[in-house]
């Protein structure tokens, strides 16, 4: 099919700490055609944003670690790429919007000189030439260029985190990676911002990876979504089959958790218990303790990655080992 | 969801305003807002940042004290309370905040903070009695025994959540202000809660105001909703009946926007342009206006009154009756 643009193959990512090890991402394989937008999801410490952070190469120097695997960016392994190869990738062919556009803007600067600053460290334009992209960045993102001279506490937060669109973008970025974009945002606001942002995806042919807990908002904008859960991808697949018909029970638990608006339940149906503790991972399958399908095999043998038509998951439901009784609800059903 | 209540009122808000003075005027965070709640009920609040839902929601408890306005609580109003009756009073009105990281003192274990409020109203007499019904609260929420003695930072957001539902539900109250309990929570945890929270309510008879920005977890837990919009209620309806069906312009925006898994609201044509206007010192004319594709001339001038326009709907908008939204 299309041209790759990322393929991150095995990715085991760790933090050291002074009495343990934290296995944030657990082997992890993805991929991400040309143009392609990719929906990472799942809940706090699943594993998102250290996917993300060790694809910008900004992991904490002294506790982050790569320990395995590849991250390949148009063929380059960005793993072993030296520092200042990076930076030249960073803000430039890869960008990246972090959740909270109260923090992430320079208060000091004026928003069109942090936009301009950009271009100017990437060497794309003189201050002069840099300046006027910047205008023109602004407008892209629906605010008026003559505000390119206030500062960041002028603005409210769905414009803030439009200037930080604007930066992410004002490069031209092959890859756009944004964590938690709207997360801060009230829900019209969020509704401008995820609308704009699969406008100038489309416009730019930006690809895109899009974090957050939040199904609803992947759904806008995402053709693929993957499915972290303790530091692995249980499933991955097109985004309107993962949701629904979700094959790792994981995925079908998270679907029944959440309220929705167009179906009435009386009740919700949690998934019981919590999320491992990242330093020691249950044997077997990661998911048997809080998976109402589980067999005994399960807290054994851990499951592989299963292919069925496009889509993957990792359950040994799929593998045959146990029956596949995904659908009944399970025994605490 | 439960059958509409016909419950005599428990909570009866008129005409409550509350204003705080800043340099550039009188900030309206609540601006005139009147309702009832019937008693087990539960009133969803909802709107976005600064829409005045938390500032009631305190007000009503006399947490900040009103500018004008009345707050009739089981019979009695509250804003007219000294302190030590309204000290009294507060018993029976609980609140469960939002931040079960900021609201729970880090200093305190599990037990001790549960068992506060009864020390405080010297609701026990000895420390058997303490322990014991500390016991019962924390089986009321679920939380394990072991978690006796354990301290806030270490427990997740949920079992944290889960105390400080325990802690309000000590000096068995009648009604709670619930202000996003669950919006720092994980999905699957937010669910454990919403569940728990509906059960209490069957089990101990509560009637809960919901403050919320959460429009899916609004409906799943809300009898009725109200909407408000800078420091107003601008529609009032059953729950499902405002979800198929919306009068109010901005409550329609509002639903419009809210990104499901079903459908890509993205797509709609109804995404709502601008931001929020100030609350400071507002002009005459419904507050929704400047950002509204139904506005007229009258709505720019005459602040449209909350009335009712079916059984059980209320709507602030001069053109309700005519737009087919």
């Amino acid at each position: 099919m299309d041209e790759q643009l990322l393929s991150i193959q095995n990715l085991t990512t760790q933090y050291l700490t002074d009495e343990s090890v934290i296995h944030a991402v657990n082997g992890i394989n993805l991929h991400l055609a040309k143009g392609g937008s990719l929906g990472l999801v799942g809940e706090s410490g699943a594993g998102k944003t250290t996917t993300a952070y060790s694809i910008m190469g900004l992991l904490p120097k002294l506790t982050g670690k790569i320990t395995q695997g590849k991250i390949l960016f148009e063929g380059k392994d960005l793993t072993r790429l030296p520092e200042d190869e990076m930076r030249k990738i960073r803000g430039n062919e890869i960008s990246m919007i972090f959740q909270d556009p109260m923090t992430s803007l320079n208060p000091i600067l004026t928003v069109g000189d942090q936009i301009a600053e950009v271009l100017e460290i990437h060497g794309t334009a003189d201050t002069h030439a840099a300046l006027a992209k910047a205008g023109d960045m602004l407008e892209m993102v629906g605010i008026p260029r003559d505000r390119m001279h206030e500062y960041p506490h002028q603005f409210s937060g769905g414009m803030k985190q439009r200037v930080i669109i604007a930066i992410a973008l004002a490069c031209n970025p092959k890859l756009l990676i944004a964590d938690e974009p709207t997360t801060a945002l009230d829900v019209t606001i969020q509704a401008q911002v995820l609308r704009m942002i699969r406008d100038l995806k489309v416009k730019l042919d930006t690809s895109l990876i899009l974090i957050s807990h939040n199904l609803g908002v992947v759904a806008q904008v995402c053709e693929n979504v993957a499915i972290m859960y303790a530091g692995r991808i249980v499933e991955y697949g097109p985004l309107r089959e993962v949701f629904s018909r979700p094959l790792h029970p994981y995925t079908e638990g998270l679907l029944n958790s959440i309220p929705r608006i167009e179906v009435d339940k009386d009740r919700l149906s949690p998934i019981r218990g919590m999320m491992p503790d990242p330093s020691t991972m249950p044997h077997g399958c990661i998911f048997k303790p809080r998976c109402p399908y589980a067999a005994a095999a399960c807290g054994t043998r851990a499951p592989h990655i299963t292919e069925i038509s496009g889509r993957s998951v990792m359950c040994l439901m799929h593998e045959g080992v146990i029956p596949n009784t995904m659908g009944t609800g399970g025994h605490h059903a | 969801m439960r059958e509409q209540s016909t419950a005599a009122p428990i909570l009866h808000v008129s005409h409550l305003k509350k204003y705080f003075h800043t340099p550039r005027g009188n900030l309206h965070a609540v601006d005139d807002v009147s309702f009832d709640i019937p008693e087990g009920g539960t009133l969803g609040v909802v709107g976005e940042s600064g829409c005045g839902k938390t500032t009631t929601g305190r007000a009503i408890l006399r947490l900040i004290e009103p500018t004008s306005g009345s707050v009739v609580f089981d019979g009695s109003d509250i804003i007219t309370l000294d302190k030590n009756r309204l000290r009294v009073m507060r018993e029976k009105m609980q609140i469960i905040f939002q931040d079960p990281y900021s609201s729970l003192d880090p200093r305190m274990a599990v037990a001790s903070i549960i068992g506060e409020p009864l020390i405080i109203h010297k609701r026990v007499t000895g420390k058997k009695e303490l322990l014991q019904r500390v016991h019962t609260l924390m089986e009321m929420v679920e939380l394990e025994d072991r978690l006796f003695s354990a301290y806030p930072h270490e427990l997740d957001g949920g079992r944290r959540q889960r105390i400080g539902i325990a802690r309000a539900l000590a000096l068995e109250p009648k009604f709670i202000v619930a202000d996003e309990p669950v919006s720092s929570l994980d999905v699957s945890v937010q669910a454990q809660i919403l569940n728990l929270m509906q059960d209490l309510q069957d089990r101990l008879g509560l009637t809960y105001m919901f403050v919320t920005h959460d429009m899916a977890v609004v409906k799943h837990i809300s009898d009725e909703i109200a909407v408000m919009y800078l420091g107003q209620i601008i529609e009032r309806s059953p729950a499902k009946a405002l979800f198929s069906r919306q009068y109010h312009p901005y409550s329609h925006a509002l639903i419009s926007a809210i990104p499901t898994i079903d459908t890509q609201t993205a797509e709609a044509a109804s995404i709502l342009r601008g931001e929020i206007g100030s609350p400071i010192e507002p002009k005459p004319g419904c507050r929704f206006a400047p950002r509204c594709e139904y506005c007229v001339d009258k709505c720019l001038t005459e602040t449209p009154p909350l009335e009712m326009l079916e059984p059980g709907r209320q709507v602030a908008c001069w053109r309700a009756k005519e737009l087919r939204l």
